[in-house]
Protein backbone atom coordinates (compact mmCIF):
# COMPACT_ATOMS: atom_id res chain seq x y z
CA UNK A 1 0.00 0.00 0.00
CA UNK A 2 3.23 1.95 -0.37
CA UNK A 3 1.40 3.57 -3.25
CA UNK A 4 -1.31 5.68 -1.22
CA UNK A 5 -1.21 9.04 -1.34
CA UNK A 6 -0.63 10.96 1.90
CA UNK A 7 -2.85 13.07 3.26
CA UNK A 8 -3.77 15.03 6.07
CA UNK A 9 -7.19 14.48 7.46
CA UNK A 10 -8.67 18.08 8.38
CA UNK A 11 -9.29 17.20 11.88
CA UNK A 12 -5.69 16.41 11.83
CA UNK A 13 -4.53 19.27 10.23
CA UNK A 14 -5.82 21.04 12.91
CA UNK A 15 -4.42 19.72 15.58
CA UNK A 16 -1.09 20.40 13.65
CA UNK A 17 -1.98 24.10 13.10
CA UNK A 18 -2.94 24.60 17.21
CA UNK A 19 1.11 23.32 17.61
CA UNK A 20 2.43 25.46 14.59
CA UNK A 21 0.97 28.53 16.35
CA UNK A 22 2.85 28.48 19.63
CA UNK A 23 6.34 28.37 20.76
CA UNK A 24 8.49 25.24 21.88
CA UNK A 25 7.49 25.77 25.81
CA UNK A 26 3.81 26.13 25.45
CA UNK A 27 3.83 22.91 22.79
CA UNK A 28 4.71 21.39 25.92
CA UNK A 29 1.98 22.39 27.76
CA UNK A 30 -0.52 21.87 24.44
CA UNK A 31 0.81 18.24 24.52
CA UNK A 32 -0.25 17.82 28.37
CA UNK A 33 -3.71 19.20 27.37
CA UNK A 34 -3.83 16.45 24.92
CA UNK A 35 -2.84 14.07 27.14
CA UNK A 36 -5.44 15.37 30.08
CA UNK A 37 -8.47 14.74 27.24
CA UNK A 38 -7.46 11.15 26.45
CA UNK A 39 -10.72 9.02 27.50
CA UNK A 40 -10.70 6.32 29.47
CA UNK A 41 -11.10 3.06 27.63
CA UNK A 42 -14.19 1.50 27.64
CA UNK A 43 -15.10 -1.19 30.31
CA UNK A 44 -15.07 -3.93 27.88
CA UNK A 45 -11.55 -3.66 27.23
CA UNK A 46 -10.74 -2.63 30.95
CA UNK A 47 -9.26 -6.53 31.63
CA UNK A 48 -7.21 -6.49 28.76
CA UNK A 49 -5.23 -3.47 30.35
CA UNK A 50 -2.48 -5.44 31.43
CA UNK A 51 -1.32 -6.42 27.72
CA UNK A 52 -0.10 -3.08 27.98
CA UNK A 53 2.49 -4.05 30.55
CA UNK A 54 3.73 -7.01 28.75
CA UNK A 55 6.59 -4.62 26.59
CA UNK A 56 10.37 -4.83 26.12
CA UNK A 57 12.11 -2.51 28.07
CA UNK A 58 12.80 0.95 26.27
CA UNK A 59 9.47 0.10 25.11
CA UNK A 60 6.68 2.94 26.07
CA UNK A 61 3.26 0.41 27.19
CA UNK A 62 0.85 1.62 24.88
CA UNK A 63 -3.34 -0.32 24.70
CA UNK A 64 -4.50 -0.37 21.36
CA UNK A 65 -7.49 -1.55 19.84
CA UNK A 66 -9.39 -0.55 16.74
CA UNK A 67 -13.19 -1.38 15.87
CA UNK A 68 -14.17 -1.69 12.40
CA UNK A 69 -17.42 -0.32 10.93
CA UNK A 70 -17.25 -2.04 7.60
CA UNK A 71 -20.62 -0.91 6.39
CA UNK A 72 -19.30 2.65 6.56
CA UNK A 73 -15.76 1.96 5.98
CA UNK A 74 -14.53 3.62 9.40
CA UNK A 75 -12.65 2.74 12.27
CA UNK A 76 -13.05 3.32 16.02
CA UNK A 77 -9.54 3.85 18.09
CA UNK A 78 -9.28 2.50 21.51
CA UNK A 79 -5.80 3.41 22.81
CA UNK A 80 -4.63 3.97 26.31
CA UNK A 81 -1.24 4.25 28.02
CA UNK A 82 -0.49 4.62 31.90
CA UNK A 83 -0.52 7.48 33.83
CA UNK A 84 3.29 7.59 34.37
CA UNK A 85 3.98 7.81 30.34
CA UNK A 86 1.73 11.64 30.26
CA UNK A 87 3.97 12.18 26.46
CA UNK A 88 2.70 8.70 25.31
CA UNK A 89 -0.50 9.70 26.37
CA UNK A 90 -0.67 12.83 24.61
CA UNK A 91 0.58 11.78 21.53
CA UNK A 92 -2.51 8.90 21.73
CA UNK A 93 -4.90 11.73 22.08
CA UNK A 94 -3.37 13.10 19.40
CA UNK A 95 -3.79 10.55 17.45
CA UNK A 96 -7.33 9.71 18.57
CA UNK A 97 -8.61 13.11 18.32
CA UNK A 98 -6.88 13.48 14.48
CA UNK A 99 -8.32 10.07 13.30
CA UNK A 100 -10.91 8.66 15.47
CA UNK A 101 -14.44 7.88 12.89
CA UNK A 102 -12.43 8.41 9.85
CA UNK A 103 -12.60 5.82 6.46
CA UNK A 104 -10.29 2.88 6.52
CA UNK A 105 -8.33 5.30 3.60
CA UNK A 106 -8.02 8.07 5.14
CA UNK A 107 -6.07 6.66 8.00
CA UNK A 108 -4.10 5.10 5.90
CA UNK A 109 -3.08 8.37 3.83
CA UNK A 110 -1.81 10.05 6.97
CA UNK A 111 1.37 11.54 6.62
CA UNK A 112 4.27 9.54 8.07
CA UNK A 113 5.85 12.10 8.90
CA UNK A 114 3.08 13.48 11.45
CA UNK A 115 5.35 13.75 14.27
CA UNK A 116 7.84 15.77 12.61
CA UNK A 117 4.91 18.55 11.16
CA UNK A 118 3.88 18.78 14.85
CA UNK A 119 6.89 20.74 15.89
CA UNK A 120 8.24 18.88 19.14
CA UNK A 121 11.69 17.47 18.10
CA UNK A 122 13.35 20.32 19.76
CA UNK A 123 11.39 19.99 23.44
CA UNK A 124 10.68 15.88 23.00
CA UNK A 125 13.97 14.71 21.78
CA UNK A 126 14.16 12.97 18.26
CA UNK A 127 14.25 9.85 20.36
CA UNK A 128 11.04 10.14 22.07
CA UNK A 129 8.91 11.37 18.83
CA UNK A 130 9.64 7.61 17.56
CA UNK A 131 6.56 6.81 19.93
CA UNK A 132 4.35 8.96 18.06
CA UNK A 133 5.12 7.46 14.62
CA UNK A 134 5.49 3.79 15.52
CA UNK A 135 1.87 4.60 17.10
CA UNK A 136 0.39 5.61 13.58
CA UNK A 137 2.69 2.39 12.04
CA UNK A 138 -0.02 0.27 14.32
CA UNK A 139 -3.02 1.84 13.79
CA UNK A 140 -1.96 1.81 10.09
CA UNK A 141 -0.98 -1.81 10.14
CA UNK A 142 -4.00 -3.00 12.02
CA UNK A 143 -6.07 -1.17 9.17
CA UNK A 144 -4.28 -3.37 6.57
CA UNK A 145 -4.37 -6.15 8.08
CA UNK A 146 -8.19 -6.29 8.75
CA UNK A 147 -8.87 -4.56 5.25
CA UNK A 148 -6.69 -8.10 4.01
CA UNK A 149 -8.88 -10.36 6.39
CA UNK A 150 -11.74 -9.01 5.01
CA UNK A 151 -11.36 -8.42 1.15
CA UNK A 152 -12.83 -11.17 -1.00
CA UNK A 153 -10.89 -13.69 -2.64
CA UNK B 1 8.73 -2.41 56.64
CA UNK B 2 12.06 -1.90 58.51
CA UNK B 3 14.10 1.13 57.51
CA UNK B 4 16.61 0.22 55.18
CA UNK B 5 20.05 0.62 56.22
CA UNK B 6 22.34 2.75 54.04
CA UNK B 7 25.07 2.33 56.51
CA UNK B 8 25.60 -1.33 54.17
CA UNK B 9 26.42 0.46 51.02
CA UNK B 10 30.45 1.69 50.60
CA UNK B 11 29.70 5.54 49.96
CA UNK B 12 26.19 5.32 52.71
CA UNK B 13 25.59 9.37 51.86
CA UNK B 14 25.12 8.62 48.30
CA UNK B 15 21.32 7.36 48.95
CA UNK B 16 18.27 8.97 50.81
CA UNK B 17 14.75 7.48 51.23
CA UNK B 18 11.76 9.42 51.06
CA UNK B 19 11.73 9.76 54.23
CA UNK B 20 14.67 11.93 54.09
CA UNK B 21 13.07 13.71 51.61
CA UNK B 22 10.45 14.67 53.02
CA UNK B 23 12.19 15.99 56.12
CA UNK B 24 14.93 17.74 54.48
CA UNK B 25 13.62 18.47 51.28
CA UNK B 26 13.01 22.46 52.46
CA UNK B 27 16.05 22.86 53.97
CA UNK B 28 18.25 25.78 52.52
CA UNK B 29 21.33 23.48 51.12
CA UNK B 30 19.35 20.92 49.81
CA UNK B 31 17.76 21.44 45.76
CA UNK B 32 15.53 18.30 44.83
CA UNK B 33 15.97 17.45 40.99
CA UNK B 34 13.79 15.44 39.03
CA UNK B 35 15.06 13.83 35.81
CA UNK B 36 12.19 11.51 33.75
CA UNK B 37 12.33 9.90 30.68
CA UNK B 38 9.46 10.94 30.21
CA UNK B 39 9.19 15.03 29.32
CA UNK B 40 5.97 15.56 30.53
CA UNK B 41 5.73 14.10 33.83
CA UNK B 42 7.09 16.28 36.48
CA UNK B 43 4.39 18.66 35.02
CA UNK B 44 1.81 16.34 36.40
CA UNK B 45 2.92 16.66 39.70
CA UNK B 46 6.22 16.17 41.57
CA UNK B 47 7.56 16.75 45.38
CA UNK B 48 6.74 20.09 46.55
CA UNK B 49 9.86 21.88 45.42
CA UNK B 50 11.51 19.58 43.49
CA UNK B 51 13.01 21.33 40.11
CA UNK B 52 12.57 19.87 36.65
CA UNK B 53 15.69 18.91 35.29
CA UNK B 54 16.00 17.50 31.15
CA UNK B 55 18.65 15.45 30.89
CA UNK B 56 18.67 15.77 26.56
CA UNK B 57 17.59 19.72 27.10
CA UNK B 58 19.52 20.98 29.90
CA UNK B 59 22.62 18.17 29.76
CA UNK B 60 23.58 17.60 26.34
CA UNK B 61 24.95 20.38 23.65
CA UNK B 62 22.74 21.10 21.36
CA UNK B 63 25.64 20.75 18.45
CA UNK B 64 28.12 18.13 19.15
CA UNK B 65 27.34 14.42 20.71
CA UNK B 66 28.76 15.57 23.71
CA UNK B 67 27.59 17.13 27.05
CA UNK B 68 27.59 20.72 28.58
CA UNK B 69 30.50 22.73 29.40
CA UNK B 70 31.90 24.06 32.20
CA UNK B 71 30.45 27.80 31.71
CA UNK B 72 26.85 25.94 30.90
CA UNK B 73 26.91 23.90 33.59
CA UNK B 74 27.97 26.63 35.88
CA UNK B 75 25.17 28.98 34.39
CA UNK B 76 22.62 26.15 34.49
CA UNK B 77 23.63 25.17 38.49
CA UNK B 78 23.33 29.16 38.77
CA UNK B 79 19.60 29.03 37.93
CA UNK B 80 18.48 26.30 39.48
CA UNK B 81 19.74 27.97 43.16
CA UNK B 82 22.48 25.80 43.41
CA UNK B 83 25.81 26.42 45.02
CA UNK B 84 29.24 23.92 45.96
CA UNK B 85 28.09 23.64 48.85
CA UNK B 86 24.44 22.35 47.81
CA UNK B 87 23.09 18.64 48.31
CA UNK B 88 21.30 17.67 45.04
CA UNK B 89 18.74 14.59 45.26
CA UNK B 90 18.26 13.47 42.22
CA UNK B 91 14.85 10.96 42.01
CA UNK B 92 13.19 10.27 38.91
CA UNK B 93 10.73 7.54 36.92
CA UNK B 94 12.13 4.05 35.92
CA UNK B 95 14.05 2.94 38.79
CA UNK B 96 15.29 6.02 38.49
CA UNK B 97 17.30 6.01 35.11
CA UNK B 98 17.69 9.32 34.05
CA UNK B 99 18.23 10.88 37.83
CA UNK B 100 21.12 8.33 37.84
CA UNK B 101 22.15 10.02 34.39
CA UNK B 102 22.40 13.02 36.07
CA UNK B 103 23.99 12.81 38.71
CA UNK B 104 26.66 10.98 36.86
CA UNK B 105 26.55 14.06 34.92
CA UNK B 106 26.84 16.36 38.15
CA UNK B 107 29.15 14.03 38.98
CA UNK B 108 31.70 14.75 36.05
CA UNK B 109 31.68 18.50 36.90
CA UNK B 110 33.27 17.78 40.47
CA UNK B 111 29.91 18.79 42.27
CA UNK B 112 30.75 17.12 45.84
CA UNK B 113 27.02 16.15 47.47
CA UNK B 114 25.20 14.15 45.20
CA UNK B 115 22.39 11.75 46.67
CA UNK B 116 20.22 9.54 44.74
CA UNK B 117 16.45 9.04 46.22
CA UNK B 118 16.03 4.92 46.77
CA UNK B 119 12.99 3.98 44.88
CA UNK B 120 12.54 7.29 42.96
CA UNK B 121 9.78 9.25 42.03
CA UNK B 122 7.45 5.58 42.12
CA UNK B 123 8.28 5.32 45.84
CA UNK B 124 7.09 8.40 46.89
CA UNK B 125 4.14 7.94 44.78
CA UNK B 126 3.31 4.27 45.84
CA UNK B 127 3.91 5.85 49.49
CA UNK B 128 0.72 8.75 48.69
CA UNK B 129 2.76 11.06 49.61
CA UNK B 130 2.13 15.11 48.48
CA UNK B 131 2.65 16.12 44.73
CA UNK B 132 2.24 18.95 43.09
CA UNK B 133 2.19 20.92 39.66
CA UNK B 134 3.66 24.62 41.38
CA UNK B 135 7.00 25.38 40.03
CA UNK B 136 9.45 26.82 42.42
CA UNK B 137 11.01 29.88 41.57
CA UNK B 138 14.48 29.75 43.07
CA UNK B 139 16.71 32.68 43.44
CA UNK B 140 19.75 32.53 41.26
CA UNK B 141 22.70 31.78 42.96
CA UNK B 142 26.54 32.42 41.18
CA UNK B 143 27.87 28.81 40.83
CA UNK B 144 31.55 29.02 40.00
CA UNK B 145 32.65 27.49 36.46
CA UNK B 146 34.28 24.42 36.96
CA UNK B 147 38.00 24.01 35.93
CA UNK B 148 37.51 21.45 33.85
CA UNK B 149 34.55 18.68 33.44
CA UNK B 150 36.20 15.79 34.54
CA UNK B 151 35.77 13.23 31.88
CA UNK B 152 39.14 11.62 32.25
CA UNK B 153 37.94 10.12 35.76
CA UNK B 154 34.11 8.86 35.00
CA UNK B 155 33.59 8.91 31.40
CA UNK B 156 34.78 6.09 28.60
CA UNK B 157 35.53 7.00 25.08
CA UNK B 158 36.06 4.17 22.26
CA UNK B 159 39.43 3.98 22.42
CA UNK B 160 39.46 3.95 26.25
CA UNK B 161 37.24 0.96 25.45
CA UNK B 162 39.37 -0.56 23.32
CA UNK B 163 42.08 -0.21 25.38
CA UNK B 164 40.75 -1.45 28.27
CA UNK B 165 39.36 -4.89 26.17
CA UNK B 166 41.12 -8.09 27.63
CA UNK B 167 42.70 -5.49 31.11
CA UNK B 168 39.45 -5.12 32.60
CA UNK B 169 35.55 -6.09 33.27
CA UNK B 170 33.27 -4.46 30.46
CA UNK B 171 29.39 -4.31 32.03
CA UNK B 172 26.58 -4.85 29.15
CA UNK B 173 23.30 -3.30 31.47
CA UNK B 174 20.97 -3.94 28.14
CA UNK B 175 18.59 -6.47 28.17
CA UNK B 176 19.23 -9.77 27.46
CA UNK B 177 18.25 -9.91 23.43
CA UNK B 178 20.21 -6.63 23.28
CA UNK B 179 22.97 -8.48 24.65
CA UNK B 180 22.72 -11.44 21.90
CA UNK B 181 21.83 -9.29 19.43
CA UNK B 182 18.41 -10.90 18.19
CA UNK B 183 16.39 -8.83 16.52
CA UNK B 184 13.04 -7.86 19.20
CA UNK B 185 11.25 -5.04 17.75
CA UNK B 186 7.92 -6.25 16.68
CA UNK B 187 6.79 -5.37 13.63
CA UNK B 188 6.09 -2.11 13.26
CA UNK B 189 8.55 -0.42 15.68
CA UNK B 190 11.39 0.99 14.16
CA UNK B 191 14.86 -0.59 15.56
CA UNK B 192 14.67 0.90 18.82
CA UNK B 193 18.36 0.34 19.00
CA UNK B 194 19.20 2.82 16.25
CA UNK B 195 22.28 0.70 15.17
CA UNK B 196 23.26 -1.02 11.82
CA UNK B 197 24.87 -3.99 14.11
CA UNK B 198 23.31 -6.08 17.09
CA UNK B 199 25.38 -7.53 19.45
CA UNK B 200 27.97 -6.69 22.57
CA UNK B 201 31.49 -5.47 22.88
CA UNK B 202 33.94 -8.82 23.50
CA UNK B 203 34.06 -9.83 27.00
CA UNK B 204 31.40 -7.55 28.05
CA UNK B 205 29.28 -8.99 31.31
CA UNK B 206 25.50 -8.98 30.31
CA UNK B 207 24.00 -7.78 33.90
CA UNK B 208 20.66 -6.00 32.62
CA UNK B 209 20.20 -2.87 34.85
CA UNK B 210 17.48 -3.70 36.30
CA UNK B 211 18.98 -6.98 37.99
CA UNK B 212 20.27 -4.14 40.69
CA UNK B 213 16.51 -3.13 42.07
CA UNK B 214 14.01 -4.65 43.60
CA UNK B 215 10.65 -4.52 42.26
CA UNK B 216 9.51 -1.31 44.18
CA UNK B 217 12.84 0.52 42.34
CA UNK B 218 15.15 0.68 45.79
CA UNK B 219 18.32 -0.70 45.29
CA UNK B 220 18.99 -4.78 46.70
CA UNK B 221 21.33 -5.24 49.55
CA UNK B 222 24.85 -4.81 49.17
CA UNK B 223 24.73 -8.54 49.68
CA UNK B 224 22.83 -8.97 46.85
CA UNK B 225 24.36 -6.63 44.93
CA UNK B 226 27.73 -7.94 45.42
CA UNK B 227 26.85 -11.51 44.65
CA UNK B 228 25.49 -10.04 41.05
CA UNK B 229 28.35 -8.18 40.00
CA UNK B 230 31.22 -9.28 41.75
CA UNK B 231 30.87 -12.97 41.48
CA UNK B 232 28.06 -13.65 38.37
CA UNK B 233 29.35 -10.80 36.45
CA UNK B 234 33.17 -11.51 37.38
CA UNK B 235 33.89 -8.23 38.35
CA UNK B 236 35.75 -9.31 41.12
CA UNK B 237 37.79 -6.98 42.74
CA UNK B 238 38.70 -5.35 39.25
CA UNK B 239 40.56 -1.79 39.73
CA UNK B 240 38.94 -0.11 37.04
CA UNK B 241 35.51 -1.07 35.38
CA UNK B 242 33.69 0.59 32.60
CA UNK B 243 29.34 -0.01 32.10
CA UNK B 244 27.75 0.87 28.65
CA UNK B 245 24.23 0.20 27.19
CA UNK B 246 22.22 2.10 24.32
CA UNK B 247 23.19 6.19 25.04
CA UNK B 248 24.36 5.92 28.79
CA UNK B 249 21.85 5.89 30.69
CA UNK B 250 20.87 2.76 31.76
CA UNK B 251 24.86 2.19 32.45
CA UNK B 252 24.53 5.59 34.42
CA UNK B 253 22.43 3.58 36.96
CA UNK B 254 24.72 1.00 37.14
CA UNK B 255 27.71 3.22 37.52
CA UNK B 256 26.30 4.69 40.83
CA UNK B 257 25.71 0.68 42.03
CA UNK B 258 29.27 0.02 41.41
CA UNK B 259 30.66 3.45 42.49
CA UNK B 260 28.71 4.61 45.31
CA UNK B 261 26.72 0.91 46.97
CA UNK B 262 29.82 -1.56 45.99
CA UNK B 263 32.82 1.09 46.44
CA UNK B 264 34.26 0.17 43.38
CA UNK B 265 37.44 2.97 42.95
CA UNK B 266 37.63 3.63 39.13
CA UNK B 267 34.19 2.82 37.24
CA UNK B 268 34.00 4.91 33.87
CA UNK B 269 30.37 5.12 31.94
CA UNK B 270 30.71 4.97 27.98
CA UNK B 271 28.36 7.26 26.99
CA UNK B 272 28.85 6.57 23.70
CA UNK B 273 27.54 3.12 24.41
CA UNK B 274 25.85 0.36 21.24
CA UNK B 275 24.99 3.47 19.56
CA UNK B 276 28.02 4.58 19.00
CA UNK B 277 29.70 1.03 19.22
CA UNK B 278 27.38 -0.76 17.40
CA UNK B 279 27.63 1.69 13.93
CA UNK B 280 31.40 2.39 14.39
CA UNK B 281 33.72 1.43 11.30
CA UNK B 282 35.93 -1.21 12.45
CA UNK B 283 35.00 -2.05 16.16
CA UNK B 284 34.74 -5.84 16.90
CA UNK B 285 31.35 -7.15 18.33
CA UNK B 286 29.75 -10.17 19.49
CA UNK B 287 26.83 -11.80 19.01
CA UNK B 288 25.04 -14.72 20.86
CA UNK B 289 24.72 -14.88 24.30
CA UNK B 290 28.70 -15.94 25.22
CA UNK B 291 31.31 -13.45 26.14
CA UNK B 292 33.54 -13.46 23.80
CA UNK B 293 37.08 -13.08 23.74
CA UNK B 294 39.54 -10.48 23.21
CA UNK B 295 40.20 -9.66 19.16
CA UNK B 296 43.66 -9.91 18.07
CA UNK B 297 45.42 -6.46 16.84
Amino acid sequence: MTNTEQKMPASLQEIVDEFQAVEDRQRLELLLEFANELPDVPEQYQDRLGEMEQVEECQTPLFLTVEYDDASRTAQLVLAAPAEAPTTRGFASIVHQGLNGLTYEEILAVPDDLADRLGLARTITPLRLRGIRAMLARIKRNVRDHLQQTTPH
Amino acid sequence: MADKDFSQYANPDALVSTDWVAEHKDDDNVVLLESNEDVLLYETGHIPGAQKIDWHTDLNDPVTRDFINEEQFAAFASAKGITPETTVVFYGDKSNWWAAYALWVFTLFGHKDLRLVDGGRQKWVDEGRELTTEVPSPTPTDYPVPAKREDDAWRAFREDVLEHLGKGPLVDVRSPAEYSGEVTSAPGFEDKEGALRGGHIPTAASVPWAKAANEDGTFKSREELEKIYKEEAGVGEADEVIAYCRIGERSSHTWFVLKHLLGYDKVRNYDGSWTEWGNAVRLPIVTGTEKGEVPAK
